[in-house]
């Protein structure tokens, strides 16, 4: 059959906590078939799981249900699907308030919502390791058993196959727990053009598109280092959209009257961001091989993307577990002219032996100069006498809670019993935090995907 | 030859994967992609990094978009919620990388200056 369709895959949120103006833009400002929105990285699980065990009704992106309600007639009325992973370890409860969003919106009998459940693995670990899952971390090879009484949350991260569900039932907007950040923009692409599992560089070709719309701006001028300085109008820049044909290429661009910028350079700084081994970039669908990625820069804020292969998906997912690792805190003040440096450097040493006397015990302490050497280190030598001001911060991890606190109590003190020339203290004290360290492990997928659950819901 | 700094070749983006950072390097010119490959090895970006760097440095090339990409293992002091470096997440390595000074014809030297910063003089206009 020949397909001369081309779907366009809108990016409206590359993190939790991106551009809430994004996505209406997406939806406003031209035609586009679907919008992903990609609220999930490394660690938001982990604090998505902590605000569930506070609250059984969070644990989810909750920017999303405003958002909806707000551009969900719109979607509607346009023919614009959604496809989201905002449920985070509560998919059930985002898309009960979504439903709810929806009747707001005035969409009721209009709108059906998708929800995709079964990543969640934090109740089956146990049945999972007594089965002979060892899920050891991934990169140290330790076996989970040495931090199982300390789990958070564990959730596999599952690709596209429950999307493409969900949009066959005739979901509107598919609600998803972990689905990788990929398979909302290739999901609908499978949907669309009935790619099948064995379609490696197809899917793959969709995989690209998918790692290059996950971080919104990030591909059209947003954190480009390249010229940056003529990059225009980043105030209202625009979010990428794929718009993909049936053979797998696509054209990355951007809606015109857009600020930013669409170019080779700014695609290819977006492909090498999270890279590993470019031959083998392993989603839950397909292994895709970015290093037979061709761009051609075709103007006007239009790059072609074409010649995408791909391999056979192997018979694991990756799943993300997040384990309480104890407490962090971190101080600043900022030191001044002359001899800015010193002065902060010589605070360091009377904080420490302060932390000393008083028999606080620290997994690790750290010392930056913020406006020095805080990023690049040694690289950066030693600083000038003359450095207008300079920001101390001092940062201290530990299991022990209670020295973890008393540090914070010793910051203030320094500014009047310390080196002179000090200020920067309006903030107040440091806020103790809970480390969610992260445990990467490898499940077999017959393991998890059986129990992935599709349902669709009317508004 | 003469000794220039990377920034004047290439572009950069970093970022995570737990305690690693990745730091993806593009030539502004494909045509110094090569140069790039001989001067810019493991070993040598190793050295470049000292003590920031606990771990080994890999290397991947792209000659598909004269990009290398390294992986700089063991660099985020914990990597994620645990580190307690400003720079958690690795964002900023890229330009870390690009502080590397390197060997190049007298010729590129000349034709490379002042790429990759801004020009002097430079401000930024508008705003509302």
């Amino acid at each position: 059959m020949n397909d001369d369709r081309v779907v366009r895959v809108a990016s409206g949120q590359g993190f939790w906590g991106d551009d809430l103006e994004a996505p209406v833009r997406q939806v406003e400002g031209g035609p586009i078939d679907y919008l992903m929105l990609d609220y999930l990285a490394e660690v938001t699980m982990s604090i998505m799981q902590k605000q569930r065990a506070r609250d059984p009704e969070a644990g989810y992106a909750r920017d999303f249900v405003p958002l909806m309600e707000r551009i969900f007639a719109a979607c509607v009325e346009g023919g614009v699907r959604v496809v989201t992973n905002a449920g985070g370890v509560n998919p059930e409860g985002c898309a009960e308030a979504l439903v709810e969003a929806g009747r707001r919106a005035g969409v009721a009998g209009r709108a059906k919502v998708g929800l995709v459940t079964g990543d969640d693995l934090v109740d089956r670990i146990d049945e999972l390791l007594d089965a002979g899952h060892e899920l050891a971390n991934m990169e140290t090879g330790e076996p989970l058993f040495t931090i199982r009484d300390r789990v958070q949350s564990a959730n596999a991260y599952i690709g596209a196959v429950p999307i493409v569900e969900a949009l066959g039932k005739g979901a509107d907007v598919v609600v998803t727990g972990r689905s990788t950040d990929t398979a909302l923009t290739y999901g609908p692409l499978m949907h669309e053009f009935a790619w099948a599992a064995g379609d490696h560089d197809l899917i793959a070709s969709g995989v690209v598109a998918g790692h290059i719309n996950e971080c919104g701006a990030q591909c059209t001028g947003g954190n480009c280092l390249i010229d940056w300085w003529t990059i225009p109008d980043l105030a209202t820049v625009g979010f990428p959209i794929v718009e993909v044909s049936a053979d797998g290429t696509f054209v990355v661009t951007k809606h015109p009257g857009t600020g930013g910028r669409v170019t080779r350079a700014s695609v290819t700084e977006q492909i090498v961001y999270e890279m590993g081994d470019p031959t083998t970039y392993i989603t839950p669908d397909v292994i895709a091989d970015f290093t037979t990625i061709r761009l051609d820069d075709c103007g006007g804020d239009r790059v072609r993307v074409h010649g995408v292969k791909g391999a056979p998906r192997t018979d694991f997912l990756k799943v993300s577990i997040a384990y309480s690792a104890g407490w962090k805190a971190t101080g600043t003040l900022t030191y001044v002219w002359p001899d800015a440096a010193a002065k902060a450097r010589s605070a360091d040493r009377i904080l420490r032996e302060r932390l000393e006397r008083l028999g606080l015990a620290f997994d690790e302490i750290r010392t930056e100069l913020v406006g020095w050497d805080s990023t690049h280190g040694a690289l950066v030598g030693e600083p000038p006498a003359d450095l207008p001001e300079v920001e101390l911060r001092v940062g201290v991890r530990g299991d022990d809670r209670s020295a973890v606190e008393r540090f914070t109590r010793e910051i203030a003190p320094l500014v009047l019993t310390g080196p002179p020339s000090v200020t920067g203290f309006a903030g107040g004290r440091p806020r103790v935090q809970e480390i969610m360290a992260y445990w990467p492990a490898l499940v077999r997928r017959e393991a998890v995907e059986p129990k992935l659950s599709v349902e669709v819901r009317d508004v | 030859m003469t000794k220039i700094a990377l920034v004047h070749l290439a572009h950069a983006r970093s970022g995570d994967k737990g305690d690693t950072a990745n730091v993806g390097v593009i030539a502004y010119d494909e045509a110094h992609y090569d140069l790039l490959r001989a001067q810019l090895t493991p070993e040598a970006v190793k050295r470049h990094f000292g003590t920031i760097v606990r771990g080994e440095v890999e290397r991947y090339e792209l000659p598909n978009l004269g990009a290398l990409n390294f992986l700089l293992h063991g660099a985020l002091g914990g990597g994620g919620t645990m580190s307690l470096m400003n720079d958690a997440q690795g964002k900023v390595f890229s330009t870390a990388l690009l502080r590397m000074v390197v060997d190049v014809p007298d010729a590129v030297a000349e034709a490379v200056a002042g790429r990759g910063r801004v020009p002097a003089g430079w401000r930024p206009e508008g705003g509302r």
